[in-house]
C-alpha cells in the first residue's frame, strides 16, 4: 500500500542536511553523516542487501536520520506516479461491491486493468495496454521505493535492452512485457484475480497458460488453422474433434488456435474426462485453463451461457490408438454431446486435426504396468521408455487443423434429445464429415513434417 | 404465521444470533431456544430452556408450548465444539431423531426448518461443476459431518412422508464465514501456515453469517421452500484465498494429508477431518438459482467480499506474513514503476 509519509519525510531530510553543511559548527558530524552515507549506500548495493532487510517500505523512513539524503539528492528518482484511475471505474468497482469500505486504490487500479482487458477486443494498440499493466503494478507500489533496487531494475532492464537489440527484438516491447509479467505476478500474489464457477481463471490462461503453449502452437507443429470463420462469434456452440496423439496435445492446440485465430478471441472451454481432474497438478490447470468434467449438466450449462464448449467423444480410446490405426475415428461414445447441444440449441461444428497422429506413434502398450497403475494405457513410442524423459519430446510434424461448417440443432428443438435415433443419427453425420474431412487433408498433406 | 417458534442450539453463535433476530420481528409471540448448556450470549427476550434434543423432554417441551415452528440449527459441524467425534454424531443424528420423533407426536407443529449444509453432496473429481438442489453426490459421503448431514436429511426426508401436513424448508449452506463465527474453514484459514493439497486447487463457495442468517429467517417467517442451496455468488480457489489473507501456504501431498490434520488436530489448531481435506482438494460448486427464484434472498455477500470480511477480523498469519507480503508487492510496484519510466524516457528519444 501506498504510504503517503515517505515522501515527506525524505525530502525533509535533503533540505536539512545541506542547511547543517553550510553552517559548518560541527565539521566531524558531517564527516561522521558523509561516511555512513556511503556505508548505508553500499549496504544498500543490492547484491549485498541483508536478507533481513526487507526494507522496502521501511528504509527510505530511517535513511532520513544518517544524512544519506545529500547523496541520494542528485539521483535521478523515478517520479512517483499518481495513481490514474478514471474515477468513473473507481465508482464502478465501489458500485459492485456495496459491502467494501473504503475502496482500496489496489483494488481500483485492477477495475482498470480489467476494463483494459475486456475492452481488448476493440482496437487498442498493445502500448496502452502495457501502460494500463504498468499503472497498475505502480498504483500498489510504496512510492519512490529503495532506491538500490531501482539502481538494480534499472541495469537489469538495461541489459535486456541490450539483449533484446541484440536478438533484432524491440527494446520497448520487451520492457512491455516485463511489465505485464510484473503486474501478472502482483495480482497472483495478492489473490487479485476472478474465477468462474467451472474454476476458469481467464487471468492465469491469458498471461501464462496460452503463451507457454504459443511456441509449441507456433514454432514447433507450426499448426494451420483453416474454417475458423465457421466459429460464431458469440453464443453457444460445441466444437466436436478428433483424437489423437498420446498425450491430449491436440486439444490443447485447438484451444490455441481458437483464442488467436478467431476475431473474438474466444476461450474454447474443454470437456475433460474425470481421470484428468484427478490428477494432481493437470486437475488443476485443466480447471483454470477453463476445461471442465465431460458430463451432460457442465456441458449444458456452458453452452446455455453462451460458452463455446469443445469435447473429443473418442476420449482415451482415440488419444490412446496404435500407429497402425491413426486417422481411423474411433466409436464415438454414447453421443451425450450431441444431446447436449440439442437441448441447448447450440450449433456443433466438427474439427478435424492433422499432424497431431505423428508426435508420438505408439508402437505399443505396457497394459501390465497401465492396469497397476490405473492408467488408461502406458505408450511404447519408438523414443518414449528407452530414451527416458527425452522420449517425451514431440515429433515436429506439421498440423492442420479445419474448422467445418456448423451442424444446426436449434431447428430440431430441444425435446430431440429424447429421440434416440436422431440422437445416434446427426452422432454418424458429424463423425462421418470429420472422418471425412480428416482424408481430404490427408490427401493436400506434401509431407508429415512439412 | 409463526407464532411460538422453538430453536435448537442457540448456545451456538449462529444460533444465538438468530433468536436474537427472531424476537424482533413482529409477527412472533414467543420464541423458546433449547440447548445443553446456557448461551453465554445475549438471546434478546427469548425465553431459554436447558434441554437435550437426545432426551425425549424435547417432546413435553414442544405440546407444552404450542409450538408451530421448529428451526432445527443443532447440526454441528466441528468436532472440537461437540467434544471429540462420537458426541458431535450423537448430537447431529441422534439429536435430530429425536426431535423429529417429538415433532411428529406434535400437531401443533406447521413448519420445520432445518440447518443442512452443501456437505451432503460430498466431493470427488467426479462432481459437476455445479450441484443443484435435485442432484446427488457423486461419492456419498461416509465420514464425518458429511456423513451425518447425509442421514438428517434421510430423516427429515422421512419425517415429510409421514407429517405430509408439515412444510419443510432445509437450507443447504455453503460454509459461513464471518468476522463472528468459528468453523473450521475459518480455523485452516487462520492457520499461520496453510497446508494445502498438492497439485490442487478447489473451488469454495462461501456464505457470509448475515447472508445466512437472511436465509434462516426468510425461510423461517416466508412461504416454505422445500431444499434450498444458500451461497454467496462467485467462487474462490484455495490458494487465491490463502494469498488474499496474506499467509504462506504449504503444499502437502493428499496422502500424507491424514496424518496432517491428525497432528494439526492434536495441536489443537483446527480441526480437520479427511472429508474435508477432500473438500479442499476438489471444491463444490453450488447452483444458487432456486434461492434467488424461491427463497427469494438476494445474498449481500459475495463469496470473495464474505471472505475479505473474514480476514480483516481475523489476527495475522505469521509475525513477518505482511512485510514479506508487502516487500514483493513492492518489488514489483517498484519494477514497473522504473519500467515505466524507462518506457516514457526510451518514448522521448
Amino acid at each position: 500500500m501506498v504510504d503517503p509519509k515517505v515522501i515527506p519525510l525524505r525530502d525533509g531530510a535533503t533540505a536539512k542536511t545541506p542547511a547543517s553543511r553550510r553552517s559548518g559548527t560541527d565539521a566531524l558530524a558531517v564527516g561522521v553523516a558523509r561516511a555512513s552515507g556511503e556505508r548505508a549506500k553500499r549496504r544498500r548495493t543490492p547484491l549485498l542487501v541483508d536478507p533481513s532487510d526487507d526494507g522496502i517500505g521501511l528504509r527510505p523512513a530511517l535513511s532520513s536520520v544518517d544524512g544519506r539524503g545529500a547523496i541520494r539528492a542528485h539521483r535521478p528518482r523515478p517520479v512517483p506516479k499518481s495513481r490514474p484511475v478514471p474515477s468513473a471505474k473507481t465508482a464502478r468497482s465501489s458500485g459492485t461491491q456495496p459491502q467494501k469500505k473504503p475502496v482500496r486504490p489496489k483494488r481500483s487500479a485492477f477495475a482498470a486493468a480489467v476494463v483494459a482487458s475486456s475492452s481488448d477486443a476493440e482496437p487498442q494498440s498493445e502500448r496502452a495496454h502495457a501502460a494500463f499493466a504498468i499503472q497498475e503494478a505502480t498504483a500498489s507500489a510504496p512510492a519512490g521505493s529503495g532506491s538500490g533496487l531501482d539502481e538494480l531494475l534499472r541495469m537489469a532492464i538495461a541489459t535486456l535492452r541490450g539483449a533484446a537489440e541484440m536478438a533484432g527484438l524491440s527494446g520497448e516491447d520487451v520492457e512491455r512485457r516485463v511489465a505485464g509479467t510484473l503486474a501478472f505476478l502482483r495480482r497472483r500474489l495478492t489473490g487479485d484475480y476472478t474465477v468462474d464457477e467451472f474454476g476458469f481463471d481467464e487471468d492465469f490462461t491469458e498471461h501464462a497458460y496460452l503463451p507457454l503453449l504459443r511456441p509449441l502452437y507456433k514454432s514447433w507443429f507450426r499448426v494451420e488453422v483453416r474454417g475458423i470463420e465457421n466459429i460464431p462469434s458469440v453464443g453457444g456452440a460445441l466444437i466436436v474433434s478428433n483424437h489423437s496423439g498420446t498425450i491430449a496435445l491436440d486439444a490443447l492446440m485447438t484451444q490455441v488456435a481458437v483464442h488467436d485465430e478467431h476475431p473474438a478471441k474466444r476461450h474454447l472451454r474443454m470437456l475433460g474426462a474425470d481421470l484428468v481432474f484427478q490428477t494432481p497438478i493437470i486437475g488443476e490447470m485443466a480447471r483454470k485453463s477453463g476445461s471442465t468434467l465431460a458430463a451432460n449438466p457442465d456441458a449444458e450449462r456452458l453452452l446455455a451461457s453462451g460458452e463455446l464448449a469443445g469435447v473429443w467423444p473418442e476420449g482415451f480410446k482415440g488419444v490412446g490408438k496404435p500407429f497402425s490405426e491413426r486417422y481411423k475415428l474411433q466409436r464415438f461414445g454414447r453421443g451425450g454431446f450431441v444431446s447436449a447441444a440439442l437441448r441447448t440449441g447450440a450449433p456443433i461444428v466438427p474439427c478435424s486435426i492433422v499432424g497431431a497422429e505423428e508426435i508420438y506413434p505408439i508402437i505399443g502398450n505396457l497394459k501390465t504396468i497401465a492396469r497397476l497403475t490405473g492408467a488408461p494405457y502406458i505408450p511404447v513410442t519408438p523414443t518414449f521408455p528407452i530414451l527416458g524423459p527425452l522420449g517425451l519430446i514431440p515429433l515436429p510434424s506439421k498440423w492442420i487443423i479445419e474448422f467445418g461448417a456448423p451442424v444446426d440443432t436449434a431447428s430440431l428443438g430441444p425435446q430431440a434429445a429424447d429421440d434416440p435415433m436422431l440422437v445416434f443419427d446427426l452422432t454418424d453425420q458429424v463423425r462421418e464429415t470429420i472422418q471425412q474431412t480428416l482424408y481430404a487433408l490427408l490427401m493436400q498433406r506434401r509431407s508429415v513434417f512439412f | 404465521m409463526a407464532d411460538v417458534v422453538l430453536v435448537t442450539g442457540v448456545s451456538r453463535y449462529l444460533g444465538g444470533r438468530f433468536v436474537k433476530l427472531l424476537t424482533t420481528e413482529p409477527g412472533i409471540k414467543r420464541v423458546i431456544g433449547v440447548d445443553v448448556i446456557p448461551p453465554l450470549h445475549d438471546i434478546g427476550s427469548a425465553e431459554f430452556v436447558r434441554a437435550d434434543i437426545r432426551n425425549p423432554m424435547i417432546a413435553k417441551i414442544i405440546t407444552q408450548a404450542e409450538v408451530d415452528t421448529v428451526v432445527h440449527m443443532n447440526l454441528i459441524a466441528t468436532p472440537l465444539t461437540a467434544g471429540g467425534r462420537i458426541s458431535q454424531k450423537e448430537i447431529n443424528v441422534i439429536g435430530t431423531m429425536q426431535l423429529l420423533a417429538a415433532c411428529q407426536k406434535a400437531p401443533s407443529i406447521r413448519r420445520l426448518v432445518v440447518k443442512s449444509s452443501a456437505a451432503v453432496y460430498g466431493s470427488s473429481p467426479r462432481d459437476p461443476a455445479m450441484f443443484t438442489e435435485d442432484m446427488g453426490p457423486k461419492s456419498l459421503p461416509r465420514i464425518g459431518f458429511g456423513k451425518d448431514s447425509v442421514e438428517v436429511e434421510g430423516y427429515v426426508r422421512g419425517f415429510s412422508r409421514r407429517r405430509a401436513d408439515v412444510e419443510i424448508s432445509m437450507l443447504r449452506l455453503a460454509n459461513i464465514v464471518g468476522p463472528g463465527i468459528r468453523t473450521s474453514l475459518t480455523d485452516y484459514f487462520g492457520l499461520p501456515v496453510v497446508p494445502t493439497p498438492f497439485g490442487y486447487d478447489a473451488r469454495l463457495q462461501l456464505v457470509h453469517e448475515n447472508d445466512a442468517l437472511e436465509a434462516l429467517l426468510l425461510a423461517t417467517m416466508g412461504p416454505p421452500v422445500g431444499i434450498v442451496n444458500v451461497s454467496g455468488d462467485g467462487v474462490i480457489t484455495v490458494q487465491q484465498a490463502v494469498r488474499m489473507s496474506g499467509r504462506a501456504s504449504v503444499p502437502v501431498p493428499l496422502s500424507a494429508s491424514g496424518l496432517l490434520g491428525q497432528l494439526v488436530k492434536r495441536a489443537g489448531l483446527a480441526d480437520f477431518s479427511p472429508d474435508q481435506m477432500r473438500y479442499l482438494a476438489w471444491g463444490r460448486g453450488m447452483d444458487t438459482t432456486r434461492m434467488r427464484e424461491v427463497l427469494l434472498l438476494e445474498p449481500k455477500f459475495t463469496t470473495r467480499t464474505a471472505f475479505e470480511d473474514f480476514i480483516a477480523h481475523v489476527r495475522s498469519g505469521l509475525p513477518g506474513g505482511a512485510t514479506i507480503g508487502a516487500a514483493v508487492n513492492g518489488l514489483a510496484g517498484s519494477a514497473a514503476s522504473v519500467i515505466g519510466h524507462a518506457l516514457s524516457s526510451g518514448r522521448n528519444d
